[in-house]
């Protein structure tokens, strides 16, 4: 690993300011991703800012029909917090399904939607769930905060405070993992919500996370496996490479659709 | 250069160390425990799993200077006077063959009994092979190792 300069703020303002003041800063929430990727000389910042030490920056509340998930709370808080399991345990699957064990005691919530891999398990939930990501400046929408691969509407140095997620109706989430990496080779998350149905896939589309329309409309009607298992999945805009084709996604997506309405 | 205090196997220890250093280098390069492996040093493979704050982690995934104030635990803290009971476990269960990820896998096997046991779960033979998912062991000795983790829990 190249050298770099670690700052641990404890306020959010020490932290913009430990962000501005470095040449190619990045922000460290539980470094899972991004240390692995600075061993691997892909990255190199000059400075890394970590987050967690920052008050009210992890954490689990429940409030007005919405979950309230502190950006550097870690998936296995989340996969153990009863709160959620009560109000949309779908997010405890998903949550215990990244990663293992070791992997999930530092991995963060924050860090894995700010990172948006194409195939990480969150963004579909976050998606699916219309959930709000609130910054230390604003209030994203996600549908507005996914913009590609490893690609988000955070502006630089912006830093991801919180997650507010309406609690759904019904919802789960459907994962075909990749063997070796565990990520998702497809991931689909079905979610009935105050505002409709949303389907979104992860690990499948070459901008990475979005939602399937199609599913939207037929879960939308009939809220059942076979409902799901009708609809005609197109494998254009989909990832092909060694572990499997555009065609092969397009029918996992089916697949984990049928399993996911299946287990609400 | 930082200087960065922990608690290492109940001993307080104070370094100064390069902001990059991971964890595994830091424990077996600054303070020569070298019991914690580095097998993949992409955290795939488990053999370098220590427990910080009571939890397991991939100690080539955790730069050291994050860990200032913080209780770290590795392979060589485990036994107290006497070999720890997951310890005992895997040598009647002749639960190593090569040796080489048995540090990972027992401090893992341990982090696993005391979750379930502190949330009230039973820890199935199904269930000790899935929270494995983060441990290889390429002599693929896993049968014995999930019969030495399995006979440890009804101990500990």
């Amino acid at each position: 690993m190249y050298s770099t300069t670690y700052h641990k703020p404890a306020s959010i303002e020490d932290a913009i300011a430990a962000l501005n003041g470095g040449e190619d800063t990045k922000i460290l929430a539980g470094g899972q991703t991004l240390i692995a990727t600075m061993k691997q000389h892909l990255a190199a910042p000059s400075d890394l800012v970590d987050i967690r030490a920052i008050g009210g920056m992890s954490g689990i509340s429940a409030a007005g029909g919405a979950l309230t998930i502190g950006a550097a709370t870690t998936h296995a808080e989340v996969a153990s917090s009863a709160e959620v399991k009560s109000l949309c345990s779908a997010l405890c699957d998903l949550a215990g399904g990244i990663g293992d064990p070791a992997v999930r005691h530092q991995g963060t919530i924050g860090g894995s939607l700010a990172n948006n891999d194409p195939a990480a398990d969150y963004p579909a939930a976050i998606l699916a769930l219309g959930a709000t990501i609130k910054t230390n400046t604003r209030e994203i929408a996600a549908l507005d905060f996914f913009d590609g691969l490893f690609t988000t509407a955070l502006e630089e140095n912006e830093i991801i405070v919180s997650i507010s997620i309406p609690v759904p109706q019904k919802a789960a989430y459907a994962k075909f993992p990749q063997p070796a990496s565990r990520f998702a080779l497809v991931g689909v998350f079905v979610a009935q919500t105050d505002d409709g149905v949303r389907v979104a896939v992860t690990g499948a589309g070459e901008d990475g996370v979005y939602r399937h329309q199609g599913l939207e409309e037929a879960l939308g009607s009939n809220w059942s496996a076979s409902a799901a298992a009708g609809v005609p999945i197109s494998p254009d805009g989909l990832m092909s490479d060694l572990h499997g084709t555009a065609a092969y996604r397009a029918n996992l997506i089916g697949v984990m659709a049928k399993r996911a309405v299946a287990a609400t | 250069m930082t200087s960065i205090k922990m608690t290492v196997n109940g001993k307080s220890v104070e370094k100064e160390v390069a902001d990059q250093t991971l964890l595994s280098e830091f424990l077996r390069e600054n303070l020569r425990l070298t019991g914690t492996h580095v097998g993949c040093d992409t955290s795939q493979c488990g053999a370098c799993t220590v427990h910080v704050n009571g939890k397991s982690v991939k100690s080539c995934t955790t730069l050291a200077v994050s860990l200032d104030g913080a209780e770290v635990t590795t392979i060589e803290g485990v036994a107290n006077g006497e070999l720890h009971p997951m310890q005992v476990a895997f040598n009647d269960n002749h639960g190593l063959q090569c040796g080489f990820c048995t540090p990972g896998m027992i401090m893992s096997g341990i982090d696993m009994v005391n979750r379930y046991k502190a949330s009230g779960q039973e820890l199935t033979s199904d269930a000790i092979r899935h929270e494995l998912e983060g441990n290889i062991c390429r002599c693929t000795g896993y049968h014995n190792i999930v019969k030495s983790i399995q006979d440890a829990a009804a101990k500990m």
